[in-house]
C-alpha cells in the first residue's frame, strides 16, 4: 500500500490506531502481570533478608514490620532521604534489623549492600545486593563467587576497633584481593558506614510501633 | 517454497548473519558478550522479539502506509519487548532475574528493526516469522561465540554460571578451562568486545574464502 501521495490524515489514522491498539494491549498486560511481579518482588526481598537474618530468630514478617529512618547519607529518590530498616521479632522482641547501604567509591559506582545487625551491634550478615565491579576482580564480593563477604559476620563497631576498619593497604584489617583494592575498600567502607548509622539510630530502629 | 524456506535458514545462520555479515547490532554484542553465557542469553531474548515482531509487522503489512511505517515497526519492537519484560518478570521469574537486565537493551538492537524493514514487510507471515526467528538464532550464536572467546581467554572458563539461565543440569557446561587466577582481563573489559568481534568477523570471511564462496557484503544498511 506504498502509493504515492494520501492525505495526511489516512497516515495520522494508521499510527494513530497502531498506537492505540498496542497502548490498550501494554495496558491489559500490565494489569494482567501487576500482582504475579509485586509477589515475586516480595520474595525476592525476603529471599535477601534471609541471607542476613537466620531464619530462626525471627516470627514475624520483617517485610512488613519495616520502619523508615532519616539518613542523610542515603541518598533517596527525590530528596526523601531515609533508610527502610526491617525488623525481625521473636515473641515481640526485636531480634535483628536489616537494611540496604550504598557503599560510595566502587570501581563502577555505588555498591549496594544488605546489612544484618543484632540489637547489640554485632553484624548478623552482609551480603552485596548490586554492584557494577569489573568480572573477575571486583566481583569477588559476590557471595556467589567467594566466601570474602561472610568473614563480616560477627563483627561490630568496636571489634575490630573503628581505625582497623579498613583494607590491609590502608593499615586496616580487612585482605584486598589481588589485583583489586578499590572495590573491597569501597565494601568495608559502605559498612563501617552502615554501622555508624545503626549506633547513631540504634533506640529509634528499636522502638516499638 | 521448501528452497526458499532453506535459503531463509542458511542465511540468518551464516550467509548473511547480522552479526558476522551485516555488522549490526553491535551494541548489544559488545556489551553482552563478557561469557558464552550471558551472549546466549541475549541472543534467545532477541530471537523471541524477533520472530514475534516480524509475524506482527508481516500481519499487518498491507495496512501500514510507507510514510508512517518506521514509527509503527519501533511501536511494535517496543510493544513486544515490554510484552516478554513483564511476562517473563511475572512468570519465569527464576529466568527474568538473569536475563532482566538484557531485555529492554533489545530495543535498542537495530537488527530486529532491519530485518522488519528489509524482509517482514514485503513478505508473508510464515516466511517472515522464520526470517524474524533464524535471524535471532544467527545472533545467537554470534554472540555465544564471540562471548566464549573472550571469556576463555579472559576468565579462564567456558559457560560460566550457565546453571542460573538454563536450570541445574547445565552445570555440565560449566568448564573451568584455566587455572582460576589466570586470565587477560582486557578481553573481559570493552576493548576485548571489538578485537574478539572484529576478528571473528575476519574468520567467517575466511571461511567462506576457502569454501570458494562468494563473500555477501553488508546486505543491509544500517537504518
Amino acid at each position: 500500500m506504498s502509493t504515492a501521495m494520501k492525505p495526511t490524515w489516512v497516515h495520522a489514522t494508521i499510527l494513530g490506531a497502531f498506537c492505540a491498539g498496542f497502548g490498550v494491549l501494554l495496558a491489559l498486560t500490565d494489569d494482567v502481570t501487576k500482582e504475579p511481579i509485586k509477589e515475586r518482588a516480595l520474595e525476592d526481598k525476603m529471599t535477601s533478608l534471609g541471607q542476613v537474618i537466620p531464619k530462626s530468630i525471627h516470627d514475624n514478617n520483617p517485610v512488613t514490620d519495616a520502619i523508615a529512618i532519616p539518613n542523610p547519607n542515603a541518598g533517596g529518590h527525590g530528596g526523601t532521604a531515609e533508610t527502610v530498616v526491617y525488623r525481625a521479632m521473636k515473641g515481640g522482641q526485636i531480634t535483628g534489623l536489616a537494611y540496604e547501604v550504598n557503599a560510595s567509591g566502587g570501581y563502577g559506582g555505588p555498591i549496594k549492600l544488605m546489612l544484618g545487625v543484632a540489637p547489640d551491634g554485632k553484624l548478623l550478615g552482609v551480603r552485596v545486593i548490586s554492584h557494577k565491579e569489573t568480572p573477575g576482580l571486583g566481583d569477588k564480593i559476590d557471595a556467589v563467587k567467594t566466601d570474602w563477604i561472610t568473614r563480616f559476620t560477627g563483627l561490630s563497631l568496636g571489634n575490630p576497633p573503628v581505625e582497623k576498619w579498613k583494607v590491609k593497604k590502608d593499615g586496616g584489617q580487612f585482605d584486598q584481593f589481588s589485583g583489586a583494592t578499590i572495590t573491597p575498600r569501597a565494601v568495608v567502607g559502605g559498612i563501617r558506614t552502615g554501622l555508624e548509622f545503626f549506633a547513631a539510630n540504634a533506640p529509634r530502629m528499636m522502638e516499638k510501633k | 517454497m521448501s528452497a526458499k524456506y532453506g535459503q531463509i535458514v542458511k542465511d540468518g545462520l551464516w550467509e548473511n548473519n547480522g552479526v558476522l555479515c551485516m555488522l549490526l547490532g553491535m551494541c548489544p554484542t559488545m556489551a553482552m558478550t563478557g561469557t558464552a553465557t550471558n551472549g546466549f542469553g541475549m541472543g534467545i531474548a532477541t530471537a523471541v522479539v524477533m520472530a514475534a515482531s516480524n509475524l506482527m509487522v508481516a500481519m499487518f503489512r498491507n495496512y501500514v502506509t510507507h510514510e508512517v511505517r518506521i514509527p509503527v515497526y519501533i511501536l511494535i519492537v517496543a510493544a513486544n519487548v515490554t510484552f516478554v519484560d513483564l511476562g517473563m518478570n511475572a512468570w519465569m521469574h527464576e529466568l527474568y532475574k538473569v536475563l532482566g537486565l538484557f531485555i529492554p537493551l533489545i530495543v535498542s538492537n537495530c537488527l530486529p528493526l532491519a530485518r522488519l524493514e528489509a524482509f517482514a514487510a514485503k513478505e508473508p507471515v510464515l516466511p517472515s516469522f522464520l526470517d524474524g526467528l533464524f535471524m535471532g538464532l544467527g545472533f545467537t550464536f554470534a554472540l555465544t561465540a564471540i562471548g566464549a572467546v573472550r571469556e576463555m581467554i579472559g576468565q579462564g572458563t567456558l559457560f560460566a554460571d550457565a546453571a542460573l539461565l538454563l536450570g541445574p543440569w547445565a552445570k555440565v557446561l560449566e568448564l573451568r578451562i584455566m587455572p582460576a587466577d589466570w586470565g587477560i582481563l582486557v578481553l573481559i573489559l570493552p576493548p576485548g568486545g571489538f578485537l574478539v568481534a572484529g576478528l571473528m568477523v575476519v574468520a567467517k570471511r575466511m571461511i567462506d574464502l576457502a569454501s570458494g564462496k562468494e563473500i555477501k557484503m553488508a546486505g543491509a544498511h544500517s537504518v
